[in-house]
């Protein structure tokens, strides 16, 4: 069969919406599309971990701190099952881990932002997984198997994320006034790199096309932004926060809630390292891996002595 | 680093309750079956998930090849009559 | 404070330290499995400190929350073992300390289920399943280390040899051992010794590591005398409780 019969039958599998698996032909733009893809997803979650884990010693209540640990944990887990997915198209979980570690793979610019206060553990809870969630849940339907299942374990745990979030700005928000302050400025701090958290602009987003067409991606950057946008409002007014934006309007016509311009500018130079912890991230992210190599080789050592003594106990018998 | 000092790649199935079978969960490192077994438990059983965990080596599984899917089970989409609706009963008949 | 209130917060600070030190290793793993491993580990000290620590407040009777004993004590006042707030230094000493504070606490809370007082009998029938896994783990663990590679076999000796010295705390009685163990409510420690030192010796003889001869063993965490590790600890958990007393969270 030629490439362009094969080609032809694998965009009909996709209208058709069948699952594409990872034994199955595919495209080679496809695979490198959704190993990119998959990689800065997991990278992001485990990424992800840091900003959170600065405050697990520091968590003001025993509560606060099992939901926080617990939570972080599930990242991890989260990061798992997407190195495991990216693995079934042939990339190596060292690989993706080198490549992390040398800045070759990106990730989810929003953890290149420090965390300052108790409130950020809220505010990354409400806004940063809100928004993951909205970009993950139409990630369970998702062309690719394996992606599609991961991200269905995925969200199911997340569920819980959001609302340990909401539940930390609440109690805040109906504190001291010194605690809604710290709520209120945890807010200002997030709220525009959560906005960008769904990338580009659809005009400047040049990977988007194909993954729309290939139904790895099944909304554009901007619809699932206006959804966010749409679904934090009233959100933040039961907060009783108000969302750093002076342009923010409800419009009658759209019947959504038109924005302000985004920095695009901040935006493009965190992605390309200048975020306030771009190094400081991807050097724990490396530490932890450098540190851990004589751990794992020293599993894997003592792995195949037993092997190898299990073998010589059944000659001898 | 070189293939051998890598944790190698396991399938994990869990039972979810008494009286199901396995399922296919995920997959995950381990550098021996134990370790499997127990990374299995923290990873996939964190919410109750299961009563009992198989792994095995991901390079041990042997698949079909979906090239051959037409082959493979498409002959056995005309096989009605393994259905029990394709046989014509009176209405009246009850309890077979 | 009354002997069983004393003895319950030692048992509820040994949790809590564990937990906090153990909960510094979460997204710094060594592999992602063994990170979210480890946390679970953390997740369950955690618990048990919580069980223990909500039990010290109706015991004590003064109307405290858990969050009162485990926030706004100073460091004379928290009882845990000196072992348990050591730094963690690399995996193997993290593991070595896990290994003898679960080989420890499984003799233990297979004591405390015949405890005459209930609730703590209570709280140790779930704990003892979380530590039976905990000490498999960090059992396989030493094994893996101290029979790996040259390097990890290093490691995880220096780590035993460094690690030694605190162990000895463990069975050395309190005024509140004491009472507790006439009551039938506690075991007596001293009579854990041997049995956690043969199953030291029978880990470390198939981890080919040598048990650690002490000259002196360090003592004092029970009672309140911690290493100078404990303060830093303290100041980093009861951060914002300390800072903004009163607000809630």
């Amino acid at each position: 069969m030629t490439i362009l019969n094969l080609e032809e039958q694998f965009m009909n599998r996709i209208a058709a919406d069948e699952k594409i698996e990872p034994k199955d032909w595919m495209p080679d733009k496809y695979r490198k599309t959704l190993i990119r893809q998959i990689a800065q997803h997991a990278h992001s979650e485990i990424v992800g971990m840091l900003p959170e884990a600065n405050y697990i010693s520091r968590a003001p209540s025993l509560r606060r701190k099992a939901a926080l640990l617990a939570k972080i944990q599930d990242e991890a887990g989260h990061g798992l099952y997407l190195y495991c997915a990216a693995e079934t198209l042939g990339a190596e979980r060292d690989t993706l881990m080198d490549e992390l570690h040398t800045g070759k793979a990106k990730y989810s610019s929003i953890f290149n932002y420090p965390t300052l206060t108790w409130a950020d553990m809220g505010a990354i809870g409400w806004l940063v997984d809100g928004a993951a969630i909205l970009n993950q849940v139409p990630l369970c339907k998702c062309s690719f198997g394996p992606y599609a299942r991961a991200m269905v374990r995925v969200c199911k745990e997340e569920s819980f994320h959001q609302r340990q979030g909401f539940e930390i700005l609440l109690t805040l928000c109906n504190g001291t006034a010194e605690q809604k302050q710290m709520a209120q400025d945890s807010l200002n701090r997030w709220w525009w790199p959560s906005m960008m958290m769904f990338g580009p602009n659809d005009a400047d987003s040049p990977n988007s096309e194909y993954s729309m067409k290939t139904k790895i991606k099944r909304f554009s950057n901007d619809e699932l932004r206006q959804r966010f946008m749409d679904a934090t409002k009233p959100q933040a007014d039961i907060l009783g926060l108000t969302i750093p934006d002076p342009d923010l309007k409800w419009n009658e016509v759209t019947g959504h809630w038109d924005y302000g311009e985004i920095n695009w500018e901040e935006f493009n130079n965190v992605v390309q390292g200048n975020g306030p912890c771009n190094k400081l991230r991807v050097k724990a992210r490396k530490e932890a891996w450098d540190n851990g190599k004589w751990v794992r080789e020293a599993a894997t050592a003592y792995a195949a002595k037993r092997e190898q003594r299990k073998s010589e106990t059944k000659q001898v018998a | 680093m070189d293939n051998r000092k890598r944790w190698p790649l396991w399938e994990v199935f869990i039972r979810g309750k008494h009286g199901l079978s396995h399922k296919h969960v995920g997959s995950l490192h381990a550098a021996d079956a134990d370790m499997a077994i127990e990374n299995a438990r923290d990873v996939y059983t964190r919410r109750q998930e299961g009563i009992s965990i198989w792994v095995v080596e991901s390079k041990d599984i042997a698949a079909s090849d979906p090239k051959l899917n037409d082959a493979m089970f498409e002959p056995a989409a005309d096989k009605v009559y393994r259905h029990p609706t394709f046989y014509d009963l009176p209405d009246e008949l009850k309890h077979i | 404070m009354n002997s069983k209130t004393e003895y319950i917060l030692h048992l509820a600070d040994n949790g809590l330290i564990l937990a906090q030190r153990l909960g510094e290793w979460c997204g710094h793993g060594p592999v992602l499995e063994q990170d979210i491993a480890l946390t679970n580990i953390a997740l369950d000290v955690l618990g048990q400190a919580r069980y223990f620590y909500q039990y010290a407040a109706e015991v004590d009777g003064q109307g405290k929350s858990e969050d009162d004993y485990a926030y706004l004590r100073g460091e004379r006042e928290f009882k845990n073992f000196l072992l348990l707030e050591q730094p963690n230094g690399d995996w193997a000493h993290t593991i070595m300390r896990q290994f003898f504070y679960d080989n420890f606490m499984q003799l233990v809370y297979t004591k405390l289920l015949l405890s005459t007082d209930k609730q703590i009998a209570a709280i140790a029938s779930k704990a003892i399943k979380e530590v039976n896994y905990h000490l498999k783990f960090s059992s396989e663990w030493v094994i893996r280390m101290g029979d790996g590679t040259e390097e990890s076999h290093e490691r995880v000796q220096n780590a035993a040899n460094t690690l030694w010295e605190f162990t000895g705390e463990l069975f050395v009685p309190t005024d509140y051992d004491n009472e507790m163990a006439s009551q039938g409510i506690a075991p007596d420690v001293t009579s854990l010794k041997n049995e956690w030192e043969n199953r030291v010796n029978e880990i470390f003889a198939e981890a080919t590591l040598q048990v650690p001869q002490a000259i002196w063993f360090q003592s004092g965490g029970k009672t309140g005398v911690h290493s100078e590790n404990l303060g830093l600890l303290l100041t980093d958990l009861q951060y914002l409780q300390r800072t903004y007393p009163g607000a809630s969270w």
